[in-house]
């Protein structure tokens, strides 16, 4: 993946100098282990900061929405399915972007790093191939790429952009052998009261910063509803009833425009899997619609379509 | 000034006799990380950490926090009529603070405590509270404590400050009240060799911070121009305006004042705010005067070390603790924007 | 010092609709246990906050003057979940009032000049507070010349209509009512916007202090006429409203710059906002 980082710089610079773009956005190294941060370029003498590497699993569609220019973007396949989703959704126009396509090997996960180094201190960590080291005070580590994937990375099988105007690389070959809802059918199989309990311990650390929603593209909705005053709808203290309320009316809103990019658990401080909730209207989606979010920009997503000859009974 | 020597087991043999009169709060491992916890029930806190996730301001200051209580049923006289919710004052002590969380205390008391207005809740839960402090012999790589007027063994604002020594703790008593706390401990009066022992562990771990954040031509900026400064916009850029930075923060202090109401019964309560939210300005008429996220995240930067600075005369509204550098989900670092901001000329 | 977010209970004592759109109410209250209605001892500018039991507080500028006893008001838009709420409240219910709560006009350095008071729309409640203040006999002799500008959108959004009329007839205060616009054939008064009235009646800025409250962009306006005028940015005295919750500078939300406007403010004078950031 690192090798993307090079191309990327040229990409952009060359994109900027040619005026085909106003702004460019991608990453740049963190100053900190194994975190990026989103960056915009406006210049294509400032593009040496651009960065890839496999901790790039924030979702960049959040810095496309309420712009007005030229975007150059780079985008992986979920980050692309995102951009589908956005002009789907009328926040973006397509001659607006000029999508650079990165085929994707799956981001690591940062937090299984940390857990497999027993939380000790990671001062570096350097990727090589299918391998990376991590680096502490007194210790070096080298692990295989593939274990460490975040969970969304490791079912993924939208690697390669959907949509790009070039891509800097050949696609890879899409995970076939994945059952991305083997974890959904365990929660399923649950009953009622076992269910409840599952998801009460699930969020019962939830602080409601609201980072899952802020790092979330689909949440772009000038007031959220949890902001809402007049009427409220929901409390906001810490009660668990309101938490609860909070990320279940989230995954919601997410039905059927959830391309299950990861970011929400990635940014969460508090380590919450809330995936669990996203993922359970995923599945159902696609059983029930035979429907994947932001797969064709052409395609309405089933819940805002009408169709007179719809073969549900209840909305005729 | 009493210094006592524990070894290990001794230590957590004393809390169960703390125990009868303190309620105890220490870091406990919870699943990926350690959160400062009331140690009741079988709960054994984990001294051999390197900080909590969320910082123990929550001890004094909950996240959530009842402040009255109220009827709304008519057939009762007092209806309507707020009267103070009912409060657990008795002692605590919070074992294993960080130095650096410790100082966030005396920073954030500026605040709550102040000549014009006490609150009432935080200036009685603080009093109540003792501060067992644990030294940092192994400072992270984020930490920059030596850099706001603190250290890994900085003592100002705790009431006892523990060294690590291996197989042994050193407690030593830096207030009354914390003399108070270890007169009801067992242990041993210090030895020498552990005095030397703990001596030996304050340089190497000051070495070990090696961020330079400097503070010192802050004061002497002008704030609006430092607040027209053309970096903002890119500082910004990133950043979701989630609230982790403010909920971790030791010495983000804002919060927002909620009622509710079940039945006939309701609280008026008061919750975390966070500078980082739309909502936390927005005015009735719709107006904002920080709409835009670069307003807000430039608020909470020049907040902290600006409007701070100025207001106390007493340094910088950051303790060092670096939890925003580690956790910021963008990789906002304040430790940079600090020195873009000492620098502007 | 007692609890300083307990609010005082109040009785509503009184309730006059103000505007024709209905949306503006005076609110009267009388302080079930009479102590507390020394507590409450304010001066003209300060401002309260009014708590409603289930639905939370609203931060408000007082319109009753101190010389007026036995009660307080407060002059109420109905905008959000608390003052609909209030809107919808009867006379003897029961609420809470705390306070006073921020600064004050400066009334030590206006003593012995002219004083300018410019107000628009229902920003005028602090404003109708120092003009009673000023009017009491005990107090008028204190002050030279009172010259108000006060504008709203139409005859119907004025506040305090009876008592515009009757400092109208009064020969120790010059009123300059003004509205925005009107049809009624029997307006007797200017039409015209605030910053525009305020350069044509004003004439002088000689040993002169002006006090400005109103929407941001009737201030944004008439700062640079009253400038014109030969008003030192240290004599035009602003009063500002944020969005507040504790009301006593501790909850963290309505500063500029290292000024809380519930605490430092609501009153500064322009010369002080000048080397504060200009966000409100």
């Amino acid at each position: 993946m690192l090798k993307y980082t090079e191309k990327i710089r040229e990409t952009a610079k060359r994109l900027l100098a040619e005026k085909k773009v106003d702004v460019f956005i991608g990453y740049r190294k963190g100053t900190v282990p194994m975190m990026n941060e989103p960056l915009l370029v406006n210049h294509p003498d400032k593009v040496d900061p651009l960065y890839w590497d496999n901790f790039c699993g924030l979702n960049l569609c959040n810095y496309l929405t309420k712009r007005t220019d030229k975007i150059g973007i780079i985008a992986n396949g979920c980050n692309s399915r995102n951009i589908v989703t956005h002009i789907i959704e009328n926040q973006i126009k397509r001659d607006q972007l000029y999508i650079v396509g990165i085929p994707c090997e799956g981001m690591i996960d940062h937090r299984a790093v940390v857990r497999a180094v027993k939380f000790k201190e990671i001062l570096g960590v350097h990727q090589n191939g299918a391998e990376f080291t991590v680096k502490g005070h007194d210790f070096e580590e080298t692990f295989e790429k593939n274990k460490f994937l975040q969970s969304n990375c490791a079912v993924c099988t939208h690697r390669n952009p959907v949509i790009y105007d070039e891509m800097l690389g050949d696609p890879v070959d899409e995970q076939t052998d994945v059952n991305p809802y083997s974890d959904v059918e365990k929660i399923e199989a649950m009953d009622p009261e076992k269910k409840q309990g599952f998801f009460t311990r699930l969020i019962s650390r939830c602080i409601r910063c609201y980072a899952c929603r802020n790092a979330c593209p689909l949440c772009y909705c000038p007031t959220c509803f949890v902001d809402e005053s007049t009427p409220q709808w929901v409390g906001k203290s810490v009660d668990p009833t309101d938490t609860m309320t909070f990320h279940f009316l989230r995954a919601y809103h997410c039905a059927g425009r959830c391309t299950d990019c990861g970011a929400c658990e990635r940014v969460c401080p508090m380590g919450i899997s809330m995936r669990q909730f996203t993922k359970k209207l995923n599945k159902d989606t696609r059983e029930l619609f035979s429907w994947e979010a932001g797969l064709d920009p052409e395609k309405r997503p089933p819940l805002d379509v009408y169709r007179p000859d719809d073969y549900n009974d209840f909305i005729k | 000034m009493t210094e006592k020597v524990f070894t290990k087991e001794e230590w957590l043999g004393t809390l169960e006799t703390l125990k009868e009169s303190y309620k105890l709060f220490g870091p406990v491992k919870d699943g990926d990380f350690h959160t400062f916890m009331p140690l009741d029930g079988n709960k054994k806190p984990d001294f051999d950490y390197e900080n909590t996730r969320l910082s123990p301001k929550s001890v004094i200051y909950p996240e959530s926090e009842r402040m009255f209580e109220y009827s709304l049923d008519e057939s009762e006289e007092d209806a309507h009529i707020l009267k103070e919710s009912p409060k657990d004052y008795s002692p605590c002590a919070v074992l294993g603070i960080r130095p650096c969380d410790a100082q966030a205390f005396q920073i954030v008391k500026r605040n709550f405590d102040n000549p014009e207005y006490q609150d009432p809740w935080w200036t009685q839960h603080f009093e109540a509270t003792t501060l067992v402090g644990l030294g940092c012999n192994a400072p992270c790589a984020t930490c920059f404590c030596t850099q706001v007027g603190g250290g890994p063994f900085h003592e100002a604002g705790l009431d006892v400050l523990l060294f690590d020594l291996g197989d042994r703790f050193l407690a030593k008593g830096i207030t009354e009240k914390g003399d108070a706390l270890l007169e009801k401990t067992a242990g041993n009066p210090a030895d020498d060799a552990a005095l030397a022992a703990a001596e030996a562990l304050k340089q190497p771990a000051r070495d070990k911070i090696t961020a330079t954040v400097p503070t010192d031509q802050l004061k002497d900026k002008v704030t609006n121009e430092l607040f027209d400064a053309p970096f903002w916009e890119e500082v910004a850029f990133a950043c979701l305006n989630c609230g982790t930075c403010t909920y971790l923060c030791p010495t983000c202090w804002c919060f927002d004042i909620q009622d509710e109401v079940q039945g006939n019964q309701g609280d008026r309560i008061r919750n975390w705010d966070s500078c980082m939210f739309p909502l936390f300005s927005l005015h009735g008429s719709g107006h904002n005067p920080r709409a835009d996220k670069f307003q807000r995240v430039r608020q909470r930067f020049m907040h902290k070390l600006k409007y701070y600075v100025d207001k106390y005369q007493n340094g910088v509204q950051c303790s060092g603790c670096g939890r925003c550098v580690r956790y910021c989900p963008v990789n906002i670092d304040i430790r940079n924007v600090c020195k873009l901001m000492n620098d502007f000329a | 010092m007692g609890n300083p977010y307990l609010p005082y209970p109040v009785r509503i004592d009184r309730i006059v609709t103000e505007t024709e759109d209905k949306n503006l109410k005076t609110f009267r209250f009388v302080f079930l246990n009479p102590e507390d209605e020394e507590k409450f001892a304010y001066t003209p500018g300060q401002f309260g906050e009014l708590s409603i039991a289930g639905k939370g507080e609203i931060p408000i500028g007082i319109a009753s003057s101190p010389t007026e006893k036995g009660f307080v008001a407060f002059t109420v838009n109905k905008v959000g979940l608390v003052t609909t709420h209030l809107h919808n409240m009867k006379e003897g219910d029961i609420m809470g009032l705390r306070g006073p709560l921020g600064n004050w006009y400066p009334w030590d350095e206006m003593e012995g000049k002219h004083v300018v008071i410019v107000g628009g729309g229902f920003a005028f409640t602090t404003l109708r507070s120092s003009i009673i203040y000023m009017l009491d006999p005990e107090n008028r002799s204190k002050f030279a010349d009172i010259s108000v500008v006060y504008g709203a959108r139409s005859p119907g959004m004025l506040l305090y209509k009876d008592e515009l009329a009757e400092w109208e007839q009064r020969d120790d205060i010059n009123m300059h009512i003004t509205v925005d616009g009107t049809d009624d054939p029997d307006w007797k008064y200017n039409v015209g916007f605030v910053p525009t009235i305020t350069e044509q009646k004003i004439t002088s800025a000689d040993n002169a202090i002006a006090i400005v409250c109103g929407p941001p962009i009737m201030i944004k306006f008439t700062q640079p006429v009253l400038e014109k005028l030969g008003f030192s940015p240290e004599r035009i005295i602003l009063s500002l409203e944020m969005r507040m919750k504790c009301g006593i500078g501790i909850c963290g939300r309505c500063n500029i710059g290292d000024q809380y406007v519930c605490k430092d403010g609501p009153v500064f004078p322009l010369a002080q906002l000048k080397t504060m950031p200009g966000e409100y």
